[in-house]
């Protein structure tokens, strides 16, 4: 039996990237990345492409990339959502993806050294190679049995025992080997896990058919011996591959986050990575930029997103002598800061370490599979022993044969159907989840879901997208408005670029104003009509703030707040009603001020809300849910959120997200859509009763097949049907999900 | 019933070539992006002409 086991964070390994012989003249990517200042001719992009998913979209995004002057080679892989060019080293990441982003695709930079791991899944090949073997052995072998049960006699019958045995035995030794090994571990702890019955049912079925063929017996169970290989490796490969495919893109989504820093060497930028940066550095933040280290302003004023890491959706003032944190956003004027603190220090990685241990906590719940194996096994062993002791008893020492029925016992309970049970309903259920943009990394993540009854939603960056859109526009005089966007045009600011745009879809034409100026950190300036004309900080402006976030204008007497309410998430108000419908209670917990808090719930329809809560407030709010009884869905994103994440039953988090928080969840929402949660609580659901479902069928044929075994009437064709067609019926059941 | 001496062995050949081809495709990272395999097969890019 297989548990998926809790996805522990990657340790990379960092085997060379050059797949075939041929490229193995040029450079690596990752030593490219350690060697920056090589000035490499040639270099490997990677890019994951969320919203790929047919063949139209594979023509498009490789002719869209091959025509990019000095890109070698593209390949689309559509499995893992990734687009991997070759290219000169003058093409740049940011380059290709403006070119993604014009034909209609979004697309985020990989940092293809994080990525070498998966790209040599040992394992998994390993096992796929042991399947392999054990199909091929599984088909040659049941030819020979069904020509021994269908009447061959004596010297055939015999001459195909041993043919199988010249199969099998080699099959078993090679295939049985992950089984083998993870009873021995088990044993030696002093544990009965699932694989020592398994172990233990092919070890003697291979030797007791070795036994009777040697000795002319009527029944060999070498087909039955591969077959169990076969089922049991093709359970255990389809939990390696979902698991696989979960640490794929976790390590998909830690590369996303390419860790460069503009540090300044003599007043000369030079990229470098954040490893590198040490303390007392001086590093340059543009605008739009995400501060790479903890630091303190030493030059230049602007303003900084603190979002993801408080929940404010308020830009803050940042000029020389703030402190700045790792993950906020630099938004108008460039910032030079001197670094406090980088890499493992930063307050982001300090918090990220603090989730870890959070985390640990979670992983004792146990899973169904778990259950069903702490009874299971122990009983196996029990009834095939009593089975070996009561014919020992009742022939009077006859040990080939009480050792035969308590074989046949072993082999027909071996938990063919049961291996198969959890691996096959997950992989079905996570493939769907991931087409709807649903990435589940934690193994047991779909169980716990299935059990949530209270929904905590984070505001700003999940049921918003943090990009700010203004209210109320038309409450304002035409004039306000056209002197406001006139100003706001000239700023890349995330509120002035909003406004500008709400303006202009109005239709209000933009007013004539001169000497543009931006303050970075305060606002705009400029000359309309003869005066000076300001929109920006509400102190800058000489306005009274206001609670919610807004930017004010100074003109005379055309005086004017302009109010800003968070772009919703599409498909928020689709995933808090069908969560409603499903009848969960729905929660709202904010950093944010009041103000935009209620609007927001305003408009999704949720009643309970909190707003102003700290971190620990979060935390504890889950904690409290979570002692009341009640099995918590988390749904956040930001650095707040993140022990919230951890301490709740289960954890939803966007790609947007901070790693720290991707980390801290069980399943990452990969695309902008927040539809899909809605979907995936009823899949869980879903799955987790054909799960129940499964483990009942398997039941169903040992109740019918173990007394036929006990009473020695099992022949090995009765123990082929049993396990063959139980397998087949637990796969099949599991595809019904929908 | 001597032609099984011959069956059984071609039987088993066949299977060995089967499981040889797998193991090569396997080797040759065939399986590496079945969904993008299963897609290109719908492309009409190259219809006209092999790709150069």
């Amino acid at each position: 039996m297989t548990i998926a086991a809790p996805l522990r964070v990657p340790e990379y390994e960092h085997p060379s990237l050059a797949a075939c012989p041929a490229c193995v003249v040029v450079p690596s990517a990752q030593a490219q990345a350690q060697a920056a200042m090589a000035k490499p001719t040639h270099a490997r992009i990677m890019l994951s492409l969320p919203s790929a998913h047919c063949a139209a979209c594979i023509s498009t995004v490789e002719a869209a990339i091959g025509a990019v002057p000095g890109v070698r080679s593209q390949r689309v892989n559509l499995t893992l959502k990734r687009v991997s060019v070759e290219a000169d080293a003058a093409v740049s990441p940011p380059q290709l993806i403006e070119v993604l982003k014009r034909v209609g695709f979004e697309a985020h930079e990989l940092d293809p050294g994080l990525l070498s791991a998966t790209e040599t899944d040992k394992q998994g090949r390993e096992l796929l190679m042991r399947l392999g073997v054990a199909f091929f052995s599984m088909m040659n072998v049941m030819l020979l049995s069904v020509a021994v049960w269908s009447g061959a006699e004596g010297a055939t019958r015999d001459m195909f025992h041993w043919v199988s045995a010249l199969i099998a035995i080699p099959t078993v030794v090679f295939s049985g080997q992950p089984f083998f090994r993870s009873a021995w571990a088990a044993l030696r702890v002093g544990r009965l896990g699932m694989d020592v019955p398994i172990s233990l049912a092919l070890i003697l079925a291979t030797s007791i058919s070795l036994f009777e063929t040697v000795y002319s017996g009527h029944h060999a169970y070498f087909d039955a011996a591969v077959m169990l290989c076969f089922f049991l490796l093709l359970g255990r490969y389809l939990d390696h591959r979902t698991r696989a495919v979960a640490r794929s893109a976790a390590e998909e989504l830690a590369a996303l986050e390419v860790p460069r820093a503009l540090v300044l060497v003599d007043g000369v930028e030079a990229e470098r990575p954040i490893a590198e940066v040490v303390v007392g550095d001086l590093v340059r933040v543009r605008p739009g930029g995400r501060m790479p280290v903890d630091g303190v302003v030493t030059q230049g004023t602007s303003e900084v997103d603190r979002s993801l890491l408080t929940g404010e959706s308020l830009p803050v003032f940042a000029g020389v002598g703030t402190a700045v944190s790792a993950g906020e956003v630099n938004l108008t004027g460039p910032l030079v800061l001197r670094v406090t603190a980088a890499g493992r220090d930063s307050s982001l990685h300090q918090m990220a370490d603090l989730v870890a241990v959070a985390e640990s906590a979670r992983t004792k719940y146990t899973t169904l599979a778990e259950r069903a194996a702490s009874w299971y096994s122990p009983l196996v062993h029990i009834l095939s022993f009593s089975a070996f002791g009561f014919w020992m008893w009742k022939t009077g020492g006859d040990l080939r044969f009480a050792v035969n029925i308590s074989a046949a016992v072993l082999i027909i309970t071996c938990p063919c159907a049961l291996g198969l049970a959890v691996p096959a309903v997950v992989t079905s259920a996570s493939g769907k989840l991931f087409r709807r943009g649903l990435l589940i990394k934690h193994g047991t993540a779909l169980e716990r879901l299935a059990q949530v009854d209270t929904v905590v939603f984070d505001k700003t960056g999940t049921l918003t997208m943090g990009t700010p859109e203004p209210v109320g526009l038309a409450e304002h005089p035409v004039q306000a408005l056209a002197v406001a966007a006139a100003l706001a045009a000239g700023s890349s600011h995330p509120l002035a670029q909003a406004l500008a745009q709400g303006v202009r879809a109005m239709g209000v034409a933009l007013a004539d104003v001169s000497d543009l100026r931006e303050a970075p950190g305060y606002g705009l300036e400029g000359i309309w009509r003869g005066q000076t004309v300001r929109l920006g900080r509400a102190a800058w402006c000489g306005a009274d703030p206001l609670a919610v976030t807004a930017t004010y204008l100074a003109a005379g007497d055309l005086s004017a707040a302009f109010r800003f309410a968070d772009t919703l998430r599409p498909g928020a108000l689709a995933a808090v009603t069908a969560l409603r419908v499903q009848g969960k209670q729905i929660k709202l917990i904010s950093g944010d001020v009041p103000g935009a808090v209620g609007e927001l719930a305003g408009r999704l329809g949720i009643v309970d809300w909190t707003a102003e809560a700290l971190p620990a407030q979060k935390v504890a709010m889950v904690r409290a849910l979570t002692l009341a009884g009640h099995k918590v869905l988390m749904v956040g994103d930001g650095l707040n959120d993140t022990a919230a994440l951890a301490a709740a039953h289960v954890s939803i988090s966007p790609a947007t997200a901070l790693e720290a928080a991707r980390t801290a969840s069980d399943i990452v929402l990969l695309g902008q859509d927040m539809a899909p949660i809605g979907d995936a609580t009823r899949i869980a659901r879903q799955a987790t009763r054909r799960m129940v479902e499964n483990f009942g069928i398997s039941a169903a044929y040992n109740v019918v097949a173990v007394p036929l075994a006990l009473v020695g009437l099992a022949t090995p064709l009765a123990a082929a049907l049993a396990m063959s067609l139980s397998s087949i019926t637990v796969s099949l059941n599991a595809m019904r999900l929908k | 019933m001597e032609i099984l001496t011959i069956l059984i062995p071609v039987s088993l050949i066949l299977g060995g070539i089967g499981l040889a081809a797998f193991l090569w495709a396997m080797k040759t990272k065939q399986f590496d992006d079945p969904s993008g395999d299963a897609n290109r097969i719908l492309m009409k890019d190259w219809d006209d002409k092999p790709k150069p």
